[in-house]
This record gives C-alpha cells, sequence and structure tokens, in this order.
C-alpha cells in the first residue's frame, strides 16, 4: 500500500508511527522489581511536558497517521490533566488506552475518562497473594487493585490485564488466570520479564528457570483451551530461553513512537543508553521531522546499518538483528547481533547470566526496587557491583 | 470453529472495538485493545455496512447494486462475514 508524504511516494507500512506512547510521567507510587523505566528516571521527573505541549504532540502524531494511543508512565494518574489529554484523543481519532497499576483511579475521575471517550485501561496485576503482590511492587496495592478491577469492568470498559511473569509468580499461573476469569477479564497479557531497566539489575533475583516457564506455558494453553474465545490470552515469551531474538518494537522507528516525560522522542523504551545518539526533543524539532528525518530515527532504519553475522544472514528478514539497546547493554557493541542469538559471538553473556540466575549466592543479593533513592544512588555511582556487567547504566 | 452466518443475521461492529475511514492510510481500519488491522478495500465496504441495522442479506444487495455486480459477490461477502465473526471483530446484534 502506498501513499504521498512530502509528495515522495513511499511504502507507509514501513514507517508510520502507528502507535504513540505518551510516557507521561516517570513518576510513580509503585516501585515494581522489574520496572522497565530508566534506572536514572529520578533525572526526568522535574521537567515534564505540559498538558498544550501533549496535546500538540497528539494531533501532529494523528496528521502523520497514528492510530493507537497508549498513555503510561511511571503512573499517569499522578497528572491531573489526563481528562483532557483522553478528550483530546477520542476527538482526532485515537484508539486510546490509559496503562495504568490503579493507584488513583476513583470513580470521578473514571467517570471522566468514560465521558472523554478513553477507550480502554490496562491495569497491571500481580499475583493471586496480597503477599507476593505486595512485596514485588514494595508497596501495599494488592486489595486496591482488586477495587479497581470492578470498577473498570463496572463502567463497561474491555477488562485488559496485564501481569509481568518473573520468578515469584510463575509458580502461580492457573491462579492467575482464575482470578483473571472471575474478574471478568476480557483480555490477560502474560509478559515475562524483559530484562532492561530495573529488571536488568534485579535479573538473578527474577530470573525463572527453563522449566518454568515451559510449565506456565503449557498451563497457559490448557487455559486458553478450557476458556476458549471468552478470554484472549497473551503470554509474552521470554527470549533469554530463545535462540533467535525477537524483532525489537517491530523494527526500529518502523511503527512505534515513544514520547516522554520530559519530550524526548525514542524509537523504543530505553534507546536512550544507545551511545553516540541525540535523541530530539518535541521542544524543539517537529515531529514530523523528528520521525521522518532526524539522524536517530534512521540510524537503525531498516538493516544498512548490520555487520557480520546478521549482515549475510538468511534471517535477517525475521529479526532485523533484534534488539540495539540489549546488545549494547551486555556486550558492548551496538551494531551487533542481540546476544540472544546463538549466531552472536556474545551468546555466552546470555548463558552466563542463566547460570548466575541459578547461583544462590547471586539470587540472595538483595532486590533494588525502583524508588527516587535508588534513582539517585545509582546516577550518583553506587551499587557498582550491580552495575558491573553492563557496559551502560540499564 | 467456524461459526455459521444465516441471510437473515443481523450484525454489528463488536463492542470495544472500532471501524474507522483512515485518511492517512486511504482505507479502513479496525481498532480494539492491543491491536489495529487495516482492511482491504473490499472488507471494508462490507464492514463499513455492518451497523446493527442491516442483515446480511442487505449487505449483499446493497454491495451488488454499488458495484453493478457481474459475478457471484455473495459468496465472498458471506466469507469475509464469517472471518470477521471468528475474528471477533463483529457479533449478532
Ligand atoms: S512497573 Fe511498577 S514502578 Fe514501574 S512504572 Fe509501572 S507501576 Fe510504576
Ligand atoms: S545473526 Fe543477526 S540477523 Fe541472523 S538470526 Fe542472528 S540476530 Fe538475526
Amino acid at each position: 500500500m502506498t501513499t504521498l508524504n512530502n509528495g515522495v511516494e513511499s511504502n507507509i507500512t514501513q514507517t508510520q508511527p502507528l502507535w504513540l506512547l505518551a510516557e507521561i510521567t516517570y513518576r510513580c507510587p509503585l516501585h515494581c522489581a522489574f520496572c522497565y523505566n530508566p534506572t536514572d528516571y529520578a533525572d526526568h521527573t522535574t521537567n515534564e511536558l505540559n498538558t498544550d505541549e501533549w496535546i500538540k504532540v497528539l494531533r501532529d502524531a494523528r496528521k502523520m497517521g497514528a492510530l493507537q494511543l497508549g498513555i503510561s508512565g511511571g503512573e499517569p494518574l499522578l497528572r491531573d490533566d489526563i481528562e483532557d489529554i483522553v478528550t483530546e484523543a477520542n476527538q482526532l481519532g485515537y484508539y486510546s488506552n490509559l496503562i495504568t497499576s490503579g493507584v488513583g483511579l476513583t470513580e470521578k475521575r473514571i467517570d471522566a475518562f468514560k465521558a472523554g471517550g478513553l477507550d480502554h485501561i490496562q491495569l497491571s496485576m500481580h499475583d493471586i497473594t496480597e503477599e507476593i503482590s505486595n512485596f514485588v511492587t514494595d508497596t501495599k496495592t494488592f486489595k486496591l487493585k482488586q477495587k479497581v478491577a470492578a470498577m473498570i469492568k463496572d463502567r463497561g470498559y474491555p477488562m485488559v490485564l496485564n501481569v509481568v511473569i518473573h520468578r515469584y509468580n510463575i509458580g502461580h499461573i492457573k491462579e492467575i488466570l482464575e482470578m483473571a476469569e472471575k474478574l471478568g477479564a476480557d483480555y490477560v497479557e502474560l509478559a515475562n520479564t524483559q530484562y532492561y531497566g530495573w529488571s536488568l539489575i534485579n535479573r538473578n533475583q527474577l530470573m525463572p528457570t527453563k522449566e518454568q516457564i515451559d510449565e506456565a506455558e503449557k498451563i497457559t494453553n490448557e487455559f486458553r483451551e478450557y476458556i476458549g474465545n471468552k478470554m484472549k490470552i497473551f503470554f509474552v515469551v521470554p527470549d533469554y530461553y530463545a535462540e533467535r531474538p525477537k524483532k525489537c518494537m517491530n523494527g526500529w522507528g518502523e511503527v512505534f513512537m515513544i514520547v516522554t516525560a520530559n519530550g524526548d522522542v525514542l524509537p523504543c523504551h530505553s534507546a536512550r543508553v544507545l551511545p553516540n545518539i541525540e535523541f530530539p526533543n518535541v521542544k524543539n524539532d517537529q515531529l514530523n521531522e523528528i520521525w521522518y528525518d532526524s539522524s536517530a530515527f534512521n540510524k537503525y532504519r531498516g538493516d544498512d546499518w548490520m555487520k557480520e553475522p546478521c549482515r549475510s544472514c538468511s534471517e535477517k528478514e525475521n529479526d532485523l538483528g533484534g534488539c540495539r539497546c540489549q546488545a549494547y547493554l551486555l556486550s558492548g557493541d551496538a551494531e551487533g547481533a542481540d546476544p540472544i542469538c546463538t549466531k552472536s559471538p556474545h551468546r555466552h553473556l546470555i548463558d552466563q547470566a542463566l547460570e548466575d540466575s541459578k547461583n544462590e549466592i547471586l539470587q540472595a543479593q538483595p532486590i533494588i526496587f525502583r524508588t527516587d533513592k535508588n534513582s539517585k544512588e545509582l546516577i550518583q555511582g553506587e551499587h557498582k557491583e550491580r552495575l558491573k556487567d553492563f557496559k551502560a547504566m540499564p | 470453529m467456524t461459526q455459521k452466518i444465516d441471510l437473515s443475521d443481523i450484525y454489528k461492529i463488536a463492542p470495544h472495538h472500532r471501524f474507522q475511514w483512515e485518511e492517512a492510510q486511504n482505507c479502513y481500519v479496525i481498532l480494539f485493545p492491543e491491536g489495529m488491522v487495516k482492511l482491504n478495500p473490499s472488507a471494508g465496504e462490507i464492514l463499513n455496512l455492518v451497523d446493527g441495522i442491516n442483515s446480511v442479506e442487505n449487505v449483499v444487495t446493497l454491495l451488488k447494486e454499488k458495484f453493478n455486480d457481474a459475478g457471484d459477490i455473495e459468496k465472498d461477502i458471506i466469507s469475509m462475514f464469517e472471518f470477521a465473526l471468528n475474528k471477533a471483530w463483529i457479533s449478532k446484534e
């Protein structure tokens, strides 16, 4: 399918920001051990875009063809202008999604979201036990989440539950799915932890074993059979146990555009860890120029940037060499194959990580929870031994 | 699990789904939580008539008129209904 873009005929299915993710604030009342936010987020909590700046982002992205809008964070509900933002999104024709921990969702706010035309709410849940749910989020939020789930259902929203899976809850997959059924969930995403941000620092504490993952997948498949069309279950497989990487974000600068709290525009959540790239900011540049013309967005588009073993690999269309951030964070080579790939000269790093995660001494190290205090300490260079295997702060 | 389509059935776009024309892509799209599909022109034309009022038979008649149908588009339309129902894009009124 083709269209006219600045008078130039281009293949739009290749480079159109169909998905816009607004990481609207990095502030969050929870402290999840696996949080994918950057570990230096504490540097980005005081210079957030204001309402008008966000509305301009929405309008500009919509003109470029953006259709799906995710409003995430941090915890987006810490901002009091989400009502204005969802109303604008609806008028512009976005299909909008509020991605929330549930903290701060009141009857009054959900009614305002409904009136404004918010399309759905994705709620994060953690476990069936209050103990583990409160432990991994480092907060007492278990009961509140149950209440919020009921409120979402009551307003006629599709119930979309997101459960990040790790060592502490992987043994409860069946019970988690049963809880989802009881809550009337329409969609459940069982997202195995991806190791970026805080989860990378806590990798030894969070990584499940291969046997646990196989068992979890088996249980999920059986549950799918039982529940049928009533509830859609996505099981996001973890890549560490795979032999090939994932096609990260469906390709760099292909369909995803992330605008962070301070207005930086990124092709993926963690791209700021990459060396020698200056990411543009909506305060200085036009969104369409950023997407189409900036050196940051063109840097890893397509496959011209590749080197061996990817360049001549017959499978490169499948995964485009995997994740640039994972390649750099683990191997120090941003242009190399994702170390997940068994053809990568750095695959031993993944195998070592899997070994380490079975090491009882490493497992017993305390989790570094996502808190302002820990973020500031990491920025100041503390916790060195926990960062020693990574080439940049995740 | 293919469900059977009757000519007298009346369908609408399923709850939590939105069907709209997209100027930027020059096609109809269907949007739902976590996903979207760009529709090819004929699928778009069919779903555009799925409004909770038209029966399947009406849709067939309207499209036959619109495209001055030479061949047998009824079969294609029915299989598109089957497909959309299977994907849960549409549901019975
Ligand atoms: S993962 Fe947890 S800590 Fe991180 S933004 Fe989400 S709710 Fe907050
Ligand atoms: S060598 Fe590169 S392109 Fe080939 S499968 Fe591995 S990561 Fe993908």
